[in-house]
C-alpha cells in the first residue's frame, strides 16, 4: 500500500524550524525524527529524506534509526489507536484473551490498521498501570480491570 | 504550616489514569466554594505506593488515607472532613486497632514494614515545585559536597556506604564513580538510565514523577565527584508524566541558578539535557543506551572499553540508574554509616519493588534489603487474591528467574537472589498463583526477548528464536524428553556467547523454571497435560454432569455451537468442535466446567 502524503506549508515550516533548533545539538538524529513524527504523525519517506539532507547523513542511516525503534511509524495510523498491554501483570491476568477478542472483532492482527482506518490495534509493553490489570488504552486513555465481555462496548464507543 | 490542613492528591501514573487530575480540580472548586482556599493547602504529589487502591487522597494533619476516591466524593470530603472534622468512613483505607480506633497510616500492614529512603518525598511534596523540594533539605547535599568535601572524599563516602547499582547488575556505585573519576579527559558525562524496560516495573517512573529534583541533585553531585559538566537523562518515551515533571524541574533549577554556570555562586558548572527513548528494550543496556543517547540505533557496543573509559561521544561517562541516584543525597546528608546500617552484609540500604500480578496490594514498596519474600507477599502485599495458593514470584524481569513457594523465606538481597537462580533486576516483582503455568510464563518472557533482540549477534538473534520454538512445542505437547535436554544446552550456549546482557540473561527464565518446575515441563511432554490449565492445545473442556443444572448459559456463550443439551439437563461439550476459547467458563453459575 502506498500511503499518500500531503505536506502542508505549515508542517513544512514547523519541520524546518525544528531542524534549525537541532543544528548544534550533539547527536540530533533521533530528536529530529521524534519532532518530525510529532508534526506528521508518522515518518513519510520525503521527510526522512529531508532530515538526511539537512544533517548530511545517508538516507539509510535515517531509515536505520526509524526502523530500529518501535515508536517510529513508517505508515500512518488509524483514527483511534488501541494498545493492549501485554506486560507481565496484565498478561498474567488475561490480557492475551482481550487482544485475541479484538483481533477477531476488528479482523486484523496486532500491529495493523483496519481498512476504514478507524482503528489501529497494537500490543504494548507494560504501561505502568499494573494495579488495574488487565489494561488497554484507546488514544492514550486507560481502561482497566477489563474482561473479554467489555470489548464490544468499548469498540462501539469509538465507532461512529 | 500556615494552613490548618493539607490535602494531598496522588498524581502518579496509576492514580492519574483513575482520574486524579479531575479529583484535584474538583477539590479546587469545592474549597473555593466554601471559602477555604487560604486555610487548606491542596497538593498534587507523587505516588503513595498503594496503586491498587487508587485514586488516593490523604488529608493532614491527621494523615487520613482515602482510597478509591471518585470525583463525586470530593464534596463530601470537603464538607464532612474539612469543615466538620468527621472523616468520611466509607472511603477510609482502614485498619483498626484492637480497641476499634483507626490505625495510623504508618502502622497499617502495607506501610509498617517499609522503610522509605528513596521514596521519602514521594507522596509528600509537590514534585512540580522546587520550593517544596528545597524545604525538605533540597540541594543541601550538593552544597555540602562542594563546600566541605573533595571529589575523592565524595567517592570514598559512597564506597563506604556499600551502595550497589539498582539498575540490575548490583555493581558497586563507589567503584564506578572512582573509575570515571580516574579517567583523564577534559570532557566527561554523567548519564541517568531511566529507560526502565522490565515489564511490570515502575519504580524509576514513580521516583521521577514524585521527586525529580532528587535525581537532578544526585547527578550534580556525581558531576562534581568525577569532574563532569554535562548530564543526560535518558527516559523512555512511554513515561509522559515523568518527562513533563523532569522538564519542569530542570527549568526551575536553571531559573534558581542551581543548574547552569557557577551554580549557587560556588564556582561549578553543570547542566542536564533530556533524551527520550523510542520503544526499544535493549536501550536499557548501558552501551546501547549511550548509542541511543547519541541519536543512533540502540545497538550495544562491545565492552571493554567500559563507559567509564570511553562512553558517550567517546568520552568517559558515568552511568547509573534512577534509583541508584535516589540514594545519593541521603548518603551525603546522613552519612555512609547510617546507610550501611540498613540491609544485609553485602547489600546495603533499601530496595524499591513494584509488586504486581496475583497479589492484593499491587503497588510500590520500599523495604530494607534482607526482608524475606514472605514478608513482602503475605504482610505488605496482603496475600494472594481469591484464596489461591502462592506458587512463585518472578524477579528481574526477562533477565531474571522464578522463586518457588518453598523458597519464600529467602532474604531478598543481590547475592541470595543470584544464588537461587534469579536476580534483583531493577525491582519488578510479579506474583504468580496456582493458575499460572510456568512453561507459559517462560515462553512469555522469551517471546519478549526475541521481539526485543537487536539482532546484532547471532546467539541472541537466532538462538533465542529456536529456544522460543522449543518452548512453544512444549506448550503444544509436541516436544520430547530429549528436547528438554537440548533446550537446557541451548540456554547455556546463548548465555555464554551473546554480545550483551540482553542475550546473556535471556535464557534465565527458562533455566529457573526448568530447575524448580521441571515436573511441570515433564507433565506437558509426557502426559500432554498442562497442570494449570493454561496451555490451550493441551486443555480440554468438560462439563461435570453432577454439577450442571442445565441453565443453558454456556451453550449461549459458546461462539462455535460446540455445546448441546436441553434445559435443566446436563450439557455436553463436543471436543471436535470446541476451540478452547474458555467463553463457557465465564458465567457458569455452578463452576461445572472443568479443564
Ligand atoms: C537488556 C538489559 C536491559 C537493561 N535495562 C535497564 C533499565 O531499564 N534500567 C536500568 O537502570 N538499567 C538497565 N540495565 C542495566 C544497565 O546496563 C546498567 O547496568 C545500569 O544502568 C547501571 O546503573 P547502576 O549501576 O546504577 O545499576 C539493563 C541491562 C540489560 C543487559
Ligand atoms: S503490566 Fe500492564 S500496566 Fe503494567
Amino acid at each position: 500500500m502506498i500511503n499518500s502524503f500531503d505536506d502542508t506549508p505549515k508542517q513544512a515550516a514547523e519541520l524546518q524550524a525544528a531542524l534549525d533548533e537541532l543544528k548544534d545539538v550533539p547527536g540530533p538524529l533521533m530528536k529530529a525524527l521524534q519532532k518530525a513524527q510529532d508534526i506528521y504523525g508518522w515518518l513519510p519517506a520525503p521527510v526522512q529524506n529531508k532530515i538526511a539532507e539537512y544533517f548530511d547523513v545517508p538516507l539509510e542511516e535515517i531509515y536505520g534509526i526509524a526502523t530500529f525503534y518501535s515508536q517510529f511509524n513508517l505508515n500512518p495510523n488509524g483514527k483511534h489507536k488501541i494498545g493492549v498491554c501485554l506486560g507481565t501483570a496484565c498478561y498474567v491476568k488475561g490480557s492475551g484473551d482481550i487482544l485475541n477478542a479484538l483481533e477477531q472483532k476488528l479482523k486484523i492482527s496486532a500491529g495493523n490498521t483496519t481498512q476504514d482506518r478507524n482503528f489501529t490495534l497494537e500490543a504494548t509493553r507494560c504501561i505502568g498501570c499494573c494495579g488495574l490489570a488487565p489494561v488497554l488504552t484507546v488514544n492514550g486513555e486507560v481502561y482497566g480491570k477489563l474482561t473479554v465481555d467489555d470489548v464490544d462496548k468499548l469498540l462501539s464507543k469509538y465507532t461512529d | 504550616m500556615l494552613e490548618r490542613a493539607h490535602i494531598l492528591v496522588c498524581g502518579g501514573t496509576g492514580c492519574t489514569s483513575g482520574n486524579s487530575n479531575k479529583i484535584y480540580s474538583e477539590f479546587q472548586t469545592r474549597l473555593k466554594e466554601q471559602g477555604l482556599e487560604s486555610e487548606v493547602k491542596l497538593i498534587m504529589t507523587g505516588c503513595f505506593g498503594l496503586c491498587a487502591r487508587g485514586p488516593i487522597v490523604v488529608v493532614y494533619p491527621e494523615g487520613t488515607f482515602y482510597q478509591h476516591v471518585k470525583v463525586e466524593d470530593v464534596n463530601e470530603i470537603v464538607c464532612e472532613h474539612i469543615l466538620k472534622g468527621r472523616p468520611v468512613e466509607r472511603l477510609l483505607h482502614s485498619e483498626k486497632e484492637e480497641d476499634g480506633s483507626l490505625k495510623a497510616i504508618n502502622e497499617t500492614a502495607f506501610y509498617k514494614r517499609q522503610k522509605r529512603v528513596v521514596l521519602r518525598n514521594c507522596g509528600i511534596i509537590n514534585p512540580e515545585s522546587i520550593d517544596e523540594y528545597l524545604a525538605y533539605d533540597g540541594y543541601k547535599a550538593y552544597e555540602k559536597v562542594v563546600t566541605q568535601m573533595t571529589p575523592q572524599g565524595v567517592i570514598d563516602e559512597i564506597k563506604k556506604s556499600g551502595l550497589r547499582g539498582r539498575g540490575g547488575g548490583g555493581f558497586s556505585t563507589g567503584m564506578k564513580w572512582q573509575f570515571a573519576h580516574d579517567s583523564v579527559s577534559d570532557i566527561k558525562y554523567v548519564v541517568c538510565n531511566a529507560d526502565e524496560g522490565d515489564p511490570g516495573a515502575f519504580m524509576d517512573r514513580s521516583l521521577l514523577e514524585g521527586d525529580p529534583h532528587a535525581v537532578i541533585e544526585a547527578m550534580m553531585i556525581a558531576g562534581y565527584a568525577i569532574g563532569a559538566k554535562q548530564g543526560y537523562i535518558y527516559v523512555r518515551a512511554e513515561y509522559p508524566i515523568a518527562v513533563q515533571r523532569l522538564e519542569i524541574a530542570i527549568g526551575q533549577a536553571r531559573e534558581y541558578g542551581i543548574l547552569g554556570k557557577n551554580i549557587m555562586g560556588l564556582g561549578h558548572d553543570f547542566d542536564i539535557e533530556l533524551r527520550l527513548g523510542a520503544g526499544a528494550f535493549v536501550c536499557g543496556e548501558e552501551t546501547a543506551l549511550l548509542n541511543s543517547t547519541e541519536g543512533k540505533r540502540g545497538e550495544p557496543r562491545q565492552r571493554p572499553p567500559f563507559p567509564a573509559v570511553k562512553g558517550l561521544f567517546e568520552k568517559p561517562t558515568l552511568i547509573n540508574n534512577v534509583e541508584t541516584y535516589g540514594n545519593i543525597t541521603q548518603i551525603i546528608l546522613n552519612g555512609a554509616d547510617w546507610f550501611a546500617s540498613m540491609g544485609t552484609e553485602k547489600s546495603k540500604g533499601t530496595k524499591v519493588f513494584a509488586l504486581g500480578g496475583k497479589i492484593n496490594n499491587t503497588g510500590l514498596v520500599e523495604i530494607p534489603m534482607g526482608t524475606t519474600l514472605r514478608t513482602i507477599i503475605e504482610e505488605i502485599g496482603g496475600g494472594i487474591p481469591n484464596g489461591k495458593k502462592f506458587k512463585a514470584a518472578q524477579t528481574g524481569g526477562p533477565s531474571g528467574g522464578c522463586i518457588p513457594a518453598e523458597l519464600i523465606d529467602t532474604k531478598i538481597d543481590y547475592d541470595n537472589l543470584i544464588a537461587i537462580g534469579s536476580m534483583m533486576g531493577s525491582g519488578g516483582l510479579i506474583v504468580m498463583d496456582e493458575d499460572n503455568c510456568m512453561v507459559d510464563i517462560a515462553k512469555f518472557f522469551l517471546e519478549f526477548t526475541v521481539d526485543e533482540s537487536c539482532g546484532k549477534c547471532t546467539p541472541c538473534r537466532i538462538g533465542n528464536k529456536r529456544l522460543y520454538e522449543m518452548l512453544d512445542s512444549v506448550t503444544k505437547g509436541t516436544a520430547t524428553m530429549e528436547d528438554l535436554d537440548k533446550m537446557e544446552q541451548l540456554c547455556y550456549y546463548i548465555k555464554e556467547n551473546s554480545l550483551c546482557g540482553l542475550g546473556q540473561t535471556a535464557p534465565n527464565p527458562v533455566l529457573s523454571t526448568l530447575k524448580y518446575f521441571r515436573d511441570e515441563y515433564v507433565e506437558h511432554v509426557k502426559n500432554k497435560r498442562c497442570p494449570a490449565g493454561v496451555c490451550k492445545a493441551l486443555v480440554s473442556f468438560k462439563i461435570d454432569p453432577a454439577l450442571c443444572i442445565g441453565c443453558t448459559k454456556c451453550k449461549r456463550n459458546c461462539p462455535v455451537n460446540a455445546i448441546s443439551g436441553e434445559i435443566k439437563q446436563p450439557h455436553v461439550i463436543d471436543a471436535s468442535k470446541c476451540i478452547k476459547c474458555g467463553a463457557c467458563l465465564q458465567g457458569c453459575p455452578k463452576n461445572a466446567i472443568v479443564r
